[in-house]
């Protein structure tokens, strides 16, 4: 890294720290419930909501029933979603005449934004009606942050609980994570968005006027509106001159700020945050990336409050931001080369690597952008990673399949590392021969159990879907790319799907029946075979006393249980993945420099 | 384990399931309401009332007709026009209503094919260049409606401009310069020309 580089990333993470030190108090006390206690006015409200909802706040669920109340509200907003796309063209706020989604793709769709995936097969801008991306897409925005949020918080309760039945009430953390985080956070970053340039308005698109008007040519349709053919079978094209451009607009601030916040990444346009209208200065791209980090960040804090030793937040924190730090900096070297395959063609390198990269990010911002977004569970994008080259597209397609527990996604990030550190334990407690405990809870066979559901089913999706997409017509049909690199398009999108990033190499043609229908799948129980076991941990953690610190305790608040957990973090995403990768951006790399 | 196993699963499911159903539509309800519906909404009438002209997608008007977006980059490829990003959208290139990339990858010879045919237009165009083109020049960009061009890159076709006009490379120059934008605190993103806003300058010289 160059100067620039490093005082960009340095400045990056120094704001980053800033935020999430009082956000992370500020989770704490809002989740153990001090901030309703400070303020009686905010708790009577707080009460009257909760009874418009019957909700009782009093009970503390189990986590079973915690879990079951989490499945339950995700499933209804699947329906939802998906109701609201296919009826779309009937209901109103669609002033440019969406047509109702086709079943496959709405069904996708709707798995995806509640998982807080936000994969999109669809384009948005040619898809969905401004109901639509409010009233389904961006509500799932906010609801499957919160359900993130919520996890996380429950099982942070299973450590500091003492032989406790319960680890709280969903419906309060939801709201709690909805109305007290969240939506605050989000009116805010909206406001700046749209100061910078971020459209907001419910109109249909608006046409100006092309300074020179431009000539292309199009498949002639005949009077059924299917292309014409000619004798030998070829299509029939037809030169039009196209004199205005129609400019997409929208409710799209108030999306862009919660899909950043909530790690959720679905754009309200196909090109994401490479769109002028979603992300249309330098400045709105570094508080993006920030945003995608900053609730993240601040749940290690929220984490070292809750626990009363902010050493084990810190601890925590200190594993990801060294692996974050590492991978910023092979894929800014990546990026910084301009492709010698192109450069050899007499076209000026300077800029690295500039294909599928906007003017204003550079090579720099979008690499750095790549990395955040893939380490969180974000998948925004403000470059396109599939023209990406081969190593700089293998650092976000790693960062995704080590389970995004690199600052990760909003509290999945957070449960994920967790899950590690207790693997770390486990494992140093197999080497030094204790039983292994984590913040006086002790580890056993049960919880241990549990880790290895969380740890092995998204790799488990991840390789077997991409085996099955490799091995059939229907799944290699839609790669885009020859090669090596049409192989490494269909890894990143089970790897995307199972992890809930949903980023993509985005040449697959992804709105087929076969990937909309797999990826879903990938999605869902990439999702949910996470979270029921991170809550039975929690659970069982509860109802555990607190062991006293010993002697022969493994500290782990301090550098050494800092490396154990990366290095538990990177060997399983190594051992898991190599292999894979040899077959996608490695060989292609090697394909490059030969 | 197996105790407690049992004392943390006392409930039937499906009774769990009906009683905290209630709460579930309840509370799924109300919050789409309030994020879904008044959060867009409130957001919508603060920026209409005080970023009017950027909530409504930063137009340039000229005698009251809007003749585009300062954020949208519109095709160029007249002599006499400065040149923008190659774009892949479909069909017609700055399509603003189908935003992509190219999706090449970097080994995809398709690209270095499509890079080759740019590379000899703009060397057609601009025989006396002799150095090597510009990045941005014959790379699409990751929206395919990228605004912008870097400095080097509207420089380099400076003299191609001013012979098409008949006018002094100094007077384009220095409408280079007007709309050439900084990084952000001289430290984020790149230093840029907005590519239609140079061009909108150019044809009000006459």
């Amino acid at each position: 890294m160059n100067n620039s580089a490093v005082v960009q990333v340095g400045l990056y993470l120094l704001v980053l720290l800033v935020l999430a030190w009082p956000l992370g108090r500020y989770l704490a006390d809002l989740f153990e419930g001090h901030l309703a206690e400070r303020c009686p006015r905010l708790a009577a409200s707080a009460d009257r909501f909760y009874r418009l909802c019957g909700v009782r706040t009093e009970q503390d669920m189990s986590w079973w029933r915690y879990a079951l109340a989490i499945v339950v509200f995700n499933a209804i907003g699947v329906v939802v979603v998906y109701a609201l796309q296919r009826l779309q063209t009937w209901l109103p706020l669609n002033p440019a005449g969406m047509a109702a989604v086709e079943p496959g793709s709405a069904f996708n769709t709707a798995i995806s934004f509640v998982t807080n995936t936000n994969w999109q097969g669809y384009s948005g801008e040619a898809t969905m009606s401004h109901l639509t991306q409010m009233a389904a897409l961006t509500v799932q925005n906010f609801l499957s942050a919160a359900t993130g949020l919520a996890v996380a918080i429950a099982l942070i309760r299973g450590f500091v609980r003492r032989s406790a039945a319960g680890i709280g009430n969903a419906w309060v953390d939801l709201t709690r994570a909805t109305l007290g985080v969240l939506l605050p956070l989000s009116v805010v970053f909206a406001l700046f968005l749209v100061a910078q340039g971020v459209v907001q308005n419910f109109d249909a698109p608006r046409e100006v006027t092309l300074v020179q008007p431009v000539t292309y040519s199009q498949p002639k349709l005949g009077t059924n509106g299917q292309p014409i053919k000619d004798a030998a079978g070829q299509t029939v094209t037809e030169s039009v001159t196209a004199t205005t451009q129609a400019l997409p607009m929208g409710p799209v601030a108030s999306q862009e700020a919660i899909k950043m916040i909530g790690t959720n990444g679905g754009g309200f346009f196909n090109a994401n945050s490479a769109h002028p209208f979603e992300n249309p200065t330098p400045l709105t791209n570094f508080f993006q990336m920030l945003a995608i980090f900053m609730i993240p960040a601040a749940l290690c804090f929220t984490f070292g409050h809750m626990a009363g030793d902010i050493r084990q937040g810190i601890a925590i924190l200190g594993a990801m931001t060294l692996i974050f730090l590492v991978m910023v900096a092979i894929a800014i070297w990546a990026e910084g080369q301009a492709n010698p395959l192109l450069t050899v063609l007499g076209m000026d390198g300077s800029g690295g690597n500039l294909e599928g990269k906007e003017v204003r990010f550079g090579s720099l911002q979008s690499a750095l952008f790549a990395v955040i977004t893939t380490a969180a569970s974000c998948g925004a994008v403000n470059a396109m990673h599939d023209s990406f080259m081969p190593l700089g597209g293998l650092v976000p397609m790693w960062l995704i399949q080590l389970g995004e527990v690199v600052f990760g996604g909003v509290g999945s990030g957070f449960y994920g590392m967790l899950v590690y550190a207790i693997e770390a334990v486990f494992l140093a407690g197999l080497m030094i021969g204790r039983t292994p405990e984590y913040l006086g809870k002790k580890i056993e066979s049960y919880e241990m159990k549990m880790v290895s559901i969380a740890i092995l089913a998204t790799p488990l999706l991840i390789l077997a879907g991409t085996a099955i997409a490799v091995l059939v017509p229907a799944g290699l049909s839609s790669m885009a790319n020859p090669g090596a690199h049409g192989f490494s398009e269909v890894l990143y999108a089970f790897s995307s799907a199972a992890n809930n990033n949903g980023s993509a190499f985005a040449g697959l043609s992804a709105n087929t029946p076969f990937y909309n229908t797999l990826l879903a799948l990938a999605m869902w129980f990439g999702r949910f075979t996470v979270i029921i076991p991170v809550l039975a941990i929690a659970g069982r953690l509860a109802a555990k006393p607190r062991l006293a610190v010993t002697s022969g305790t493994l500290p782990t608040h301090g550098p050494l249980f800092v490396v154990l957990l990366i290095g538990t973090v990177v060997l399983v995403g190594a051992l898991t993945y190599l292999p894979a990768l040899a077959l996608g951006p490695i060989v292609e790399h090697l394909q490059l420099i030969h | 384990m197996n105790t407690a196993t049992q004392t943390t699963l006392p409930e039937s499911t499906w009774r769990t399931l009906f009683a905290e159903l209630r709460p579930a539509l309840r509370l799924f309800l109300v919050l789409s309401l309030i994020t879904g519906l008044i959060y867009p909404m409130l957001i919508t009438g603060i920026a209409q009332g005080i970023f009017a002209h950027e909530a409504n997608g930063s137009l340039i008007l000229r005698d009251g007709k809007a003749v585009g977006s300062a954020l949208i980059g519109q095709p160029f490829s007249d002599a006499k026009y400065l040149w923008g990003r190659p774009s892949a959208t479909a069909p017609q290139p700055y399509n603003a209503l189908a935003s992509s990339g190219s999706n090449l990858g970097p080994l995809n010879p398709a690209l270095a094919d499509a890079v080759k045919a740019r590379i000899d237009t703009l060397r057609t165009a601009q025989p006396a260049q002799l150095g090597p083109v510009p990045q941005e020049l014959v790379t699409a960009s990751a929206s395919g409606l990228d605004p912008h061009v870097s400095p080097q890159a509207a420089l380099w076709q400076l003299d191609r401009i001013a012979r098409a006009r008949s006018i002094p490379a100094s007077q384009v120059r220095a409408i280079m310069d007007k709309y050439t934008e900084l990084p952000t605190l001289g430290l984020f993103g790149e230093t840029r020309v907005n590519v239609l806003q140079v061009n909108l300058a150019l044809d009000e010289l006459k």
